[in-house]
């Protein structure tokens, strides 16, 4: 008997999709780590079909019948926020968040995001060569960039990015993923109460004052959410900084493009964000027999829709492989799609924008000091990127 | 044509204020407000891009 492929598969190069998943039909069945079969879908449009129907296919972590990606999703299902809800238990939590998200509220913190990402190149340049840009850069912005948004103090980044780290990773086990998310849990829930006592001006205390308060979340849920928050707030933006540094840097003419004209950083961002599918692949489960692409899938099924390679279907993406800042396509789906695409997309783009065209002019001589080949390459089943970045300039 | 918009469904994804500022808006509560429903001529299948782009399929085009 022939098993089945597996699902994550280990990325060669950090910003190409696997090779492996080039095997796989446009809806098939594969193996998770744990022997589960679930079906993969590839394609964009059958990777919106699913995205679009939370009627059909569940986004309920907590339920037995959702699949665990890898070992860290076991664990996930002890941390009940929107993310792992379905409508309208979702619709009430997201509708609390959205008010701090929107374009206007995203664009008005661009300022400090500059003088942040100023300050960040004027630390690393007074250093001098050789500069860690996953830590002196890709990290502390997004990371601080958050913390003032949702109150937490940065003072405590070394402990809460090393245990979203922790929880982030494809390799981390059960028992890493546990207890990180224990430890994320009760350093937010003594924050939370800390602010019950002494409000700040963070989006944690505008829940605090306009939810728990009234009785709209108890204290528990909020510490959920705020981990949420957290760490998907500055994980995927900084492992997206990071990438996007060395995907320009291997694309030299791109980046001759992107400097000739300035104009073109939102869409190059948006084309980075298409390319390098920072989540390389979201998981529901049919509540419902359905049917996907000729495929009769069956209720209780798991699904894994695989963004790395949604964006590159040449049905979706003209050239889908080529790397062009002038592209101008938003309809990729490394923010998911439908009712759970991210809702800090905007903030990220933001953050992406000024982080990476800031450097690139600030440093025009900017190169990797490593070889792209022996760039240590994030694990699969986890966020994306790599785990450092060398660079001169 | 004119844009539909339906609050109800609006998760403020907020994609609709990226593709046409001078056609959307985003309420203090974070949904989406149409600021000029009318679709000129010739402009729908534009409109019918940006309006697919919507993750929770809020917006529509009506005759």
């Amino acid at each position: 008997m022939t098993l089945l492929p597996e699902y994550p598969q280990a990325r060669g190069c950090p910003f190409q999709p696997a090779s492996g998943y080039a095997d796989y039909e446009p809806v098939s069945k594969v193996r998770l780590y744990n022997g589960r079969e679930v079906w993969a879908v590839t394609g964009h449009a059958e990777a919106r079909q699913v995205l679009l129907d939370p009627g059909t296919y569940s986004s309920d972590r907590v339920h037995p019948h959702y699949p665990a990606l890898a070992p860290r999703f076991e664990s996930a299902r002890k941390v009940r926020n929107f993310i792992g809800m379905d409508p309208p238990e979702h619709t009430v939590q997201r509708r609390m968040l959205l008010s701090s998200f929107t374009v206007k509220k995203t664009n008005a913190l661009r300022p400090r995001i500059q003088t942040l990402v100023d300050g960040l190149i004027d630390e690393i340049e007074a250093k001098g060569p050789v500069a860690d840009l996953v830590p002196d850069f890709a990290l502390p912005v997004p990371s601080i960039v958050i913390c003032e948004l949702l109150g937490v103090p940065y003072a405590d980044h070394a402990f809460f990015e090393h245990q979203s780290r922790r929880v982030v990773t494809g390799s981390t086990t059960l028992e890493e993923s546990a207890d990180a998310f224990a430890q994320l849990k009760a350093y937010l829930d003594d924050l939370i109460q800390r602010k019950q006592r002494e409000p700040g001006d963070g989006l944690l205390d505008t829940l605090i004052a306009e939810q728990v308060g009234t009785g709209g979340l108890t204290r528990a849920e909020l510490v959920d959410i705020a981990l949420l928050l957290l760490v998907a707030g500055h994980e995927t933006t900084a492992s997206a900084i990071a990438l996007g540094v060395v995907t320009l840097l291997e694309h030299p003419d791109q980046l001759a493009a992107l400097r000739s004209d300035p104009r073109l950083l939102p869409t190059a961002v948006e084309e980075l964000l298409r390319f390098m599918a920072i989540a390389d692949g979201i998981a529901r489960f049919a509540t419902a027999d359905a049917d996907l692409a000729g495929h009769r899938v069956r209720a209780g099924d798991g699904v894994v829709v695989v963004i790395a390679t949604a964006n590159r279907d040449g049905e979706a993406f003209p050239s889908p492989a080529a790397f062009a800042v002038d592209r101008g396509a938003r309809h990729h789906v490394s923010f998911g799609h439908g009712v759970h695409q991210c809702i800090g997309q905007n903030l990220a783009r933001a953050e992406m924008e000024i982080a990476l065209g800031t450097l690139f002019r600030r440093l025009p001589g900017l190169r990797l000091a490593r070889d792209l080949a022996d760039l240590p390459i994030k694990e699969a089943g986890g966020v994306q990127g790599v785990w450092e970045l060398p660079v001169t300039w | 044509m004119r844009i539909s918009a339906d609050q109800g469904r609006c998760l403020g994804a907020g994609q609709c204020v990226l593709s046409a500022p001078d056609r959307f808006d985003q309420s203090e509560l974070g949904l989406v407000e149409v600021l000029d429903p009318e679709v000129p001529e010739g402009d729908e299948k534009r409109f019918r891009d940006i309006l697919d782009l919507c993750p929770s399929q809020a917006l529509s085009l009506e005759a």
